[in-house]
C-alpha cells in the first residue's frame, strides 16, 4: 500500500468519527471511564506495594554483643557479620544509646539503670539485602562467637512478611482483573459502534473494496477512539497524583515510608493507559469487523 | 461474456434455488430476468457477482471462473460488475460525491481522475447539482440515480440491476429506464431483474423467464410473463 492510500484511510477515519457523532462520543466516554478506573487502581495498588516494601525493609536483625567481648572480639564479630553475603549494612549502637532509646520510648523511670547498672547489651543492627533473608541472617549470627542473642522480631516479622505478600498478590490479581475488564469493555463498546455500521461494510464489499481497504479506516478509527478516550484519564490521574503526592509526602516526612515519585511512575501509567487504549481500540475494531468481512 | 452451465444451488436449509440452469449472455446485451418470487431470480442474479456460489456447475464472468475463485479475488470481480439494488444501498454517512468516489478509491484511482469521472457520471444521471447532499436528502429516484452513477463509475462491463424500479413511482421508473438504455448503448451489458411488465413490454429486449430454478423461456424481444 502506498502513502497516498494510507493518508486517505487516515482522513477517512477522522471524518467517520466526526460523522458518527454521538456514537463516537459514547465510545470515547466508555474508554475514558474504564481507563480512569484502571489507572486509579494501579496508582493506589502500586503505592500500597511500595509502602509494604518500605515496611519490610524497616525490619532489621539486632545482634546483642556478649558483655565479655573485648574490643578486638567486637571488631572480629563485626567483620564476620559483614562477611555474610546477605548483609547489606551494619550499624552499631552502644548500650548507653540503647538505654537512651528505652528511656525515650518508655519513660524516665528507666533512668535509674544508667551507668554501670545498665542491663542492656551493645548491639549490631543489620540490614539484609532482601527482607525474606532476615531469619536466615539471624540464625547465622546466633552461632558466632560473643553473640549474646539475636532478635529480628521473629514470628511478628514473619507474619508481617506474610501479610505484605498477600497484599502484593491480591493487588496483582486486582490489577490483572481490571485490565481484563478494561479490554473487554473497550472492545465491546467498539464492537457496538461497528455493529451499527454493518450495512456500510456490506456496501463497501459490493463495490469491490478489498478487506484491507475496508479494515484500515476502521482500525485507525478504533485506535483514535482508544487514544482520545485514554487522554482524559491520563489528565485526571496526572493532576490528582501530583497534588496527592505533595500532600501525603508532607505527612510521611521523617519516616522510612515514601510514595512512588511521580517521575517516572506517572510516565509508566500514562504509557500504559495510552497503550491499552490504542491497542484495544484498534484490535477491538478489527476483530469486530472480521465477521462482516466474511462473504 | 457470462456463461452458466448446468448450475445448481442448494441452500443449507435444503431449498434448491437453482436447478440445472444454462445460459449465455454476450457483451453489450440488455437482458430482462423475469419470474415469480421464489423462482430463483435473485439467486441467479447474485451468482453473477459472487454473492452466492453455485453448489455445482460452472459460472464464468469474463475471465473470472466464479465456482473456483479465491475469496481474495472477489473484490476484483466486483470492479467489473456494477450492481444496482431496489433499496439503492448508498452509504448513508457519505455525500453523493463521496459515495461515487468511494467505488473509485477502492480501485486505486487518484483524486484528479476521481473528480473528473464523478462529475461526468453525475452529469449523465442528471444530478450534478446535488453533489454535496447526503442520501437521506434525496428522493427515491434521485438515490437510484446516484446508485447507478456509482455502479458505472468504474466503467464495468456488466451492470446488474435487481428490481431497480421496484421502489419508484412509474414516472421515475421510466426515467431510470432511459438511463439504463443509454448506458447499454455505450456498450455495457445490462442484466435487469424486474416485475414491471409495462417496461418489459414497451422497451423490448431479450427476456429470461426463470421458473423452478431453470430458464423456462429465453426469447429475443420477448414479452413479460411466466406460467405460474
Amino acid at each position: 500500500m502506498n502513502i497516498k492510500t494510507m493518508w486517505r484511510h487516515i482522513k477517512e477515519s477522522f471524518k467517520s468519527i466526526k460523522r458518527n457523532g454521538w456514537m463516537s462520543i459514547a465510545a470515547v466516554s466508555a474508554v475514558a471511564v474504564t481507563l480512569l478506573l484502571v489507572g486509579s487502581f494501579i496508582a493506589i495498588l502500586m503505592n500500597a506495594n511500595k509502602l509494604a516494601t518500605d515496611i519490610e525493609e524497616d525490619v532489621s536483625v539486632r545482634v546483642y554483643i556478649d558483655l565479655a567481648a573485648e574490643e578486638e572480639d567486637r571488631i572480629q564479630l563485626e567483620e564476620d557479620l559483614a562477611a555474610l553475603d546477605e548483609v547489606e549494612s551494619i550499624g552499631f549502637s552502644s548500650r548507653a544509646e540503647e538505654l537512651d532509646n528505652v528511656i525515650g520510648s518508655y519513660g524516665d523511670e528507666f533512668g535509674l539503670f544508667e551507668g554501670d547498672d545498665n542491663p542492656l547489651y551493645d548491639v549490631f543492627v543489620l540490614n539484609t539485602t532482601s527482607p525474606e533473608l532476615t531469619a536466615d541472617v539471624a540464625n547465622q549470627a546466633e552461632d558466632m562467637n560473643y553473640v549474646a542473642g539475636v532478635n529480628y522480631g521473629g514470628a511478628t516479622a514473619d507474619r508481617l512478611f506474610y501479610i505484605m505478600d498477600t497484599v502484593r498478590n491480591v493487588g496483582a490479581i486486582i490489577i490483572i482483573a481490571l485490565i481484563f475488564t478494561a479490554v473487554f469493555l473497550i472492545a465491546n463498546t467498539i464492537r457496538i459502534t461497528i455493529f451499527s455500521r454493518s450495512t456500510e461494510i456490506e456496501i463497501m464489499k459490493l463495490v469491490g473494496a478489498t478487506n484491507w481497504f475496508i479494515r484500515w479506516p476502521f482500525l485507525i478509527e478504533g485506535a483514535l477512539i482508544g487514544f482520545i478516550g485514554a487522554l482524559i484519564p491520563v489528565g485526571i490521574i496526572s493532576y490528582v497524583y501530583l497534588r496527592g503526592f505533595d500532600t501525603i509526602m508532607r505527612y510521611l516526612s521523617g519516616t522510612y515510608f515514601a510514595l512512588l515519585p511521580p517521575q517516572p511512575f506517572l510516565y509508566y501509567i500514562i504509557a500504559l493507559l495510552l497503550g491499552i487504549g490504542v491497542v484495544i481500540g484498534s484490535l477491538g475494531s478489527s476483530l469486530s469487523i472480521r465477521r462482516f468481512l466474511k462473504v | 461474456m457470462i456463461v452458466m452451465s448446468n448450475v445448481y444451488k442448494k441452500y443449507p436449509n435444503g431449498i434448491t434455488a437453482i436447478n440445472g440452469l444454462d445460459v449465455k449472455i454476450d457483451q453489450g446485451e440488455f437482458v430482462y430476468v423475469v419470474g415469480p418470487s421464489g423462482a430463483g431470480k435473485s439467486t441467479f442474479i447474485k451468482m453473477i457477482y459472487r454473492e452466492e456460489m453455485p453448489t455445482k456447475g460452472t459460472v464464468k464472468v469474463g475471465e473470472f471462473d466464479l465456482a473456483n475463485m479465491k475469496l481474495s479475488k472477489i473484490p476484483f470481480l466486483r470492479r467489473h460488475v456494477g450492481v444496482v439494488f431496489q433499496d439503492f444501498k448508498l452509504l448513508p454517512k457519505m455525500t453523493v460525491y463521496e459515495n461515487i468516489a468511494y467505488a473509485m478509491q477502492v480501485v486505486g484511482k487518484n483524486p484528479k481522475q476521481i473528480q473528473k469521472r464523478v462529475l461526468e457520471v453525475l452529469d449523465l444521471v442528471g444530478l450534478k447539482h446535488k453533489v454535496k447532499m447526503f442520501p437521506n436528502e434525496l428522493s427515491g429516484g434521485e438515490q437510484q440515480r446516484v446508485a447507478i452513477a456509482r455502479a458505472i463509475a468504474n466503467m464495468p462491463r456488466v451492470l446488474i440491476a435487481d428490481e431497480p424500479t421496484g421502489n419508484l413511482d412509474p414516472e421515475t421508473a421510466w426515467g431510470i429506464m432511459d438511463l439504463l438504455e443509454e448506458i447499454n448503448n455505450q456498450g455495457t451489458t445490462i442484466i435487469m431483474a424486474t416485475h414491471n411488465s409495462d417496461i418489459v413490454n414497451s422497451v423490448r429486449h431479450r427476456v429470461l423467464a426463470v421458473e423452478n430454478g431453470r430458464i423456462a423461456r429465453d426469447q429475443e424481444q420477448g414479452e413479460y410473463g411466466y406460467e405460474h
